[in-house]
């Protein structure tokens, strides 16, 4: 129970904008959290762009075999002539990367800074008014879509997880065969069922996140305000309805070999 | 003198958080109530269970008010899990009885974050709200003559939107309510305040940057959560806090000579 208000800061003087040593200037932006709040709202655009990207391709499974297997090998082509095969993808990978892991370590920087901000919790139960099932568990739903990735990686970019707990007669895993991959993966329930909680924890992450980025970046009127509860429950449903549909089709045998 | 016209509640238990010094460990006591009107407010309830503490020879509960109207932000207590209770739009020292029903049990705590320490039961201290005042919160003023009234000329909707902002009391319900113990609220009501006036100009951006960084000593992290905005008495709208952080970002961005600001 014992803290005391930091009494090292000298008394009132009048001219309190106080010359600080700065970091350089992007440091000294993320070193706040308003600033790393920035950081996290701007990769999670990036993010959430790729989120819906990916699952918009991703459709391309009701077009057959022959035609998603066609955009796997387009990613793989993007901007060829300018750039080998391959290359800009590579780059795209980085870039979401170096999104992944700023957003993560700005999480995990400002939770810490949550913690000490309350360093004995209430002893009573506190009764939320207006705060969200989604607002309160981002941490759980991010680290949830995090773990999530990994296993996604393993399953049908490296395929090392991708034919686990088949019979022989299903096959192994097939580079360049992400339709079929897909199909193997997901014929196994509780592999679908780990997707569909996986999108659904994406979802509500996203239900909080993408209005709050308009708070964190500042971005706010009158005019919009209203739209950004719509916007974020209409992305965070496109998102889930899409992704979902996947495993649930090849469960039903709507999409299969 | 005219009769109470209230009724009367009848048999409330308090729990209320007793703790003798900042470093003294706490516990909730039980306390009795055995009749109280209505009308009485809710520090008028507290005040009557002190005397009737003070008559059995026992320690009086240590809470802080002032001026009892809902405009100094001296009160400050979390009632049901609820900062200033379960009214709206209302201190502490505005709620009323008879937002309560006779049986109840009442659990009373003091205001909980790292900057705010105890400093007996109820009674925390704010003063690290004054270490953000003090990085920003305030004009320069020319000194000379009294200007004339309406010398500047200040548009009716952005000197709406200052008042609402400046109506901002300093309680702290706002840290209280957050789940972060964040100080956004309160710190965006001052910087809004100020950076919507004309007369708040020339410090705005040093100002936003400072108090911005200052907050960042003592409180958590936003994560837009909105039970500060619910906790307000004064109701002040999360709408300032994306005021301040657009003009934190300004306050990083923008050259500062060319805007001819500090
Ligand atoms: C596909 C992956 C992800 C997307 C699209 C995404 C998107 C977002 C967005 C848009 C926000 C709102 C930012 C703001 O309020 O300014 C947010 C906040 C947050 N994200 Fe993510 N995120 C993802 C993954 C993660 C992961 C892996 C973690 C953690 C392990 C995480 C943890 C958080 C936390 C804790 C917040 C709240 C931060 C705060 O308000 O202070 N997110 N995310
Ligand atoms: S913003 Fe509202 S809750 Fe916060 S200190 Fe000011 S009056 Fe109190
Ligand atoms: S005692 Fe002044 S606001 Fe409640």
């Amino acid at each position: 129970m014992a803290q005391t208000t930091n009494t090292t800061r000298g008394p009132v003087t009048g001219t309190a904008h106080r010359a600080k040593k700065r970091k350089p200037f992007l440091l000294d932006l993320y070193s706040t959290a308003v600033g790393k709040k920035y950081v996290m709202a701007i990769t999670g655009v990036l993010l959430i762009g790729f989120v819906i990207t990916h699952m918009i391709g991703n459709l391309k499974m009701y077009l057959g075999k022959e035609d998603f297997n066609h955009y796997a090998e387009f990613l793989r082509e993007l901007l060829v002539p300018i750039l080998p095969r391959t290359v800009f993808l590579w780059i795209l990978r980085g870039g979401l990367l170096g999104a992944v892991v700023l957003h993560v370590h700005a999480a995990y920087g400002l939770t810490l800074l949550n913690r000490g901000a309350r360093s004995v919790k209430y002893q009573s139960p506190r009764d939320y008014q207006v705060a969200t099932f989604a607002s309160r568990t981002m941490r759980w739903t991010g680290i949830i879509v995090f773990l999530f990735v990994f296993w996604h990686l393993a399953d049908l970019t490296w395929g090392t997880v991708n034919a686990l707990g088949t019979t022989a007669a299903d096959g192994v895993f097939v580079r360049g065969d992400a339709y079929g991959n897909v199909v193997r993966s997901f014929e196994r329930p509780p592999v679908a069922l780990l997707y569909i909680v996986a999108n659904i924890a994406l979802g509500t992450h996203l239900f909080h996140g993408v209005w709050s980025l308009f708070q964190s970046i500042g971005w706010s009127s009158p005019r919009f305000n209203k739209w950004r509860r719509w916007l974020a429950t209409a992305i965070a449903t496109i998102v889930v309805v899409g992704n979902v549909s996947f495993p649930i089709a090849v469960l039903a045998g709507i999409v299969g070999q | 003198m005219t009769a109470s016209h209230g009724e009367h509640l009848t048999n409330l238990t308090l729990s209320v958080w007793r703790q003798k010094g900042p470093d003294a460990a706490g516990a909730f006591e039980s306390y009795r109530i055995d009749s109280i009107s209505d009308e009485a407010s809710f520090l008028e309830m507290l005040d009557v269970l002190n005397e009737k503490l003070i008559d059995e020879g026992r320690d009086a509960v240590t809470f802080e008010h002032d001026c009892r109207e809902g405009i100094c932000g001296s009160c400050s207590l979390m009632i049901d899990g609820q900062a200033h209770g379960p009214q709206r739009g209302t201190a502490t020292c505005q709620l009323h009885m008879r937002k309560f029903k006779s049986g109840a049990n009442i659990v009373i705590e003091p205001w909980r974050a790292t900057s705010f320490p105890i400093i007996k039961d109820l009674m925390v201290d704010r003063s690290a709200f004054d270490r953000i005042i003090e990085s920003g919160g305030y004009i320069t003023s020319q000194t000379g003559g009294a200007p004339d009234a309406n010398l500047v000329p200040v548009p009716k909707p952005v000197a709406d939107a200052a008042m609402d902002s400046a109506a901002c009391i300093g309680c702290g319900a706002c840290v209280a309510a957050c789940p972060n113990g964040a100080a956004n609220l309160f710190t965006a009501a001052k910087v809004a305040h100020l950076n919507l006036l004309p007369q708040g100009q020339a410090e705005r951006y040093a100002r936003a940057e400072s108090m911005v960084e200052t907050m960042d000593e003592y409180f958590g992290s936003c994560t837009n959560h909105g039970e500060c905005e619910a906790a307000c008495p004064k109701e002040i709208s999360i709408d300032v806090i994306a005021l301040m952080n657009k003009d934190y970002r300004k306050a990083k961005f923008a050259n500062r000579k060319e805007i001819a600001r500090s």
